[in-house]
């Protein structure tokens, strides 16, 4: 199976993103790299806006991810309450 | 000249400080946690203070509940100096915004009657209301017991103090200063606000900070605020402008975030124990007669034939949340 990943920026604000992906993907396991945390996963990836809300304690808009990002592999798929990155082929 | 990058990753020694690492492991911490737990002196005390010679400067037994753990009363909003600085500015900027347009667009010279005397008789005088409740929650900041809801607490106090000046500007802006006087004339001797100031003026001499916390925050507050903010608000809306809500949307989405950090407070002293749930439960049906009656009071006049449905809104309401946090 093909895995999928995302990386941010190890700031304290990508901290609960990273903790939100982690809790809800139960195959996520990190890379923690200087400056960089990356996320590996199989097959797919959910970044659910609750969960992030829920540990950041406020409104959180999905987009306020770019902030942070570096990069991404997988097809992107996302509305307001959840990104999704999978392989669909 | 070829130069190869490498990196080094140096683990640090430690990730957080030795009492944050105790209760959360040893993992990075959030700035919530690093600016609120276990900051609050609780051994090794100076003199004890002469105003309360029985007693520390912080001490456990100034109210009656009883928690093993104080920090359980956590604010779910994660407040510290930085995030709740930067909401409020940014609330405070919104709420300018609506304000210069409601001034600008010439909604007060455009405003009905009816909306204008719910301005200046119903809301203005809720400014003392308002500071009633300032002087309360620095009174829980300075008496409680733990970091968390010791500043949690003096946030809150801020915000009604900033609310009692929004309240201000909004009367000054309507009826000038002579409106001001004629509000607190009405706060003092207008019969419809007694009850209400009885009811400010009874909190202030409670000495147990955990029943001021339920009478203040938890029991007057749900009632004032949906009182104000959501049928006030729509009777003013009702006479066809949108002058009123314009100027209070801040209270309203202040309330709502608040009501969250209160019932989380409350919810996490109910859950600790049987004991905390009786004393909390008798807190709150000894403060929600008056803090009704209070109410009815103000719905009257406004509200006439239709005040005993308002106020029975009200009550569903506060009883909703009541269970909700299991009280």
């Amino acid at each position: 199976m093909s895995s999928v990943f995302i990386a941010f920026q190890a700031t304290e604000e990508s901290r609960p993103i990273v903790e939100a992906i982690l809790a809800d993907n139960p195959s996520a396991v990190t890379v923690e790299n200087p400056g960089m945390v990356k996320i590996n996963a199989e097959s797919s990836l959910t970044i659910k806006r609750r969960s992030v809300e829920e540990r950041l304690g406020r409104r959180f808009d999905l987009q306020e991810i770019h902030l942070h990002l570096i990069t991404i592999s997988g097809h992107l798929d996302e509305d307001d309450e959840q990104l999704t990155l999978a392989w669909k082929n | 000249m070829q130069i190869d990058l490498k990196t080094i990753n140096i683990k640090p020694l430690r990730q957080t400080f030795d009492h944050l690492a105790a209760r959360f492991g040893d993992k990075p911490a959030s700035r919530y946690q690093e600016g609120t737990y276990d900051l609050q002196q609780t051994y090794l005390f100076h003199y004890r203070p002469t105003w309360d010679p029985d007693r520390e400067v912080f001490d456990e037994r100034r109210t009656a509940l009883r928690m093993r753990d104080w920090y359980e009363l956590k604010d779910p909003r994660q407040f510290y100096y930085g995030t709740y600085t930067i909401t409020r500015a940014k609330q405070q900027d919104t709420a300018d915004g609506a304000f210069e347009f409601a001034v600008d667009g010439g909604l007060i010279e455009a405003l009905p009657k009816a909306a204008r005397s719910l301005v200046l008789e119903v809301l203005l005088p809720i400014r003392h209301l308002e500071w009633g409740a300032n002087m309360n929650n620095t009174f829980i900041s300075a008496y409680g017991y733990g970091t968390a809801i010791e500043a949690a607490c003096m946030y809150a106090a801020m915000d009604r103090l900033g609310i009692a000046q929004q309240v201000t500007r909004i009367g000054l802006a309507v009826g000038g200063e002579e409106a001001l006087t004629v509000a607190k004339d009405a706060w003092l001797a207008g019969a419809q606000w007694q009850p209400m100031r009885k009811l400010v003026e009874d909190t202030f001499v409670l000495k147990d900070w955990f029943e001021l916390f339920v009478a203040q925050n938890l029991v007057l507050d749900a009632l004032v605020y949906e009182f104000l903010y959501t049928h006030v608000d729509a009777l003013a809306a009702a006479s066809g402008s949108s002058f009123f809500g314009l100027v209070t949307k801040f209270m309203k989405d202040w309330h709502l975030e608040t009501s969250r950090w209160v019932d989380a407070v409350v919810k996490a002293a109910v859950v600790e124990s049987a004991e905390n749930k009786a004393l909390v439960s008798g807190w709150v049906s000894k403060h929600s007669a008056p803090s009704v009656a209070a109410v009815e009071a103000l719905a009257g006049p406004v509200f006439g034939t239709g005040a005993t449905a308002v106020v029975d809104a009200l009550q569903r309401k506060l009883a909703g949340r009541l269970t909700m946090v299991g009280v």
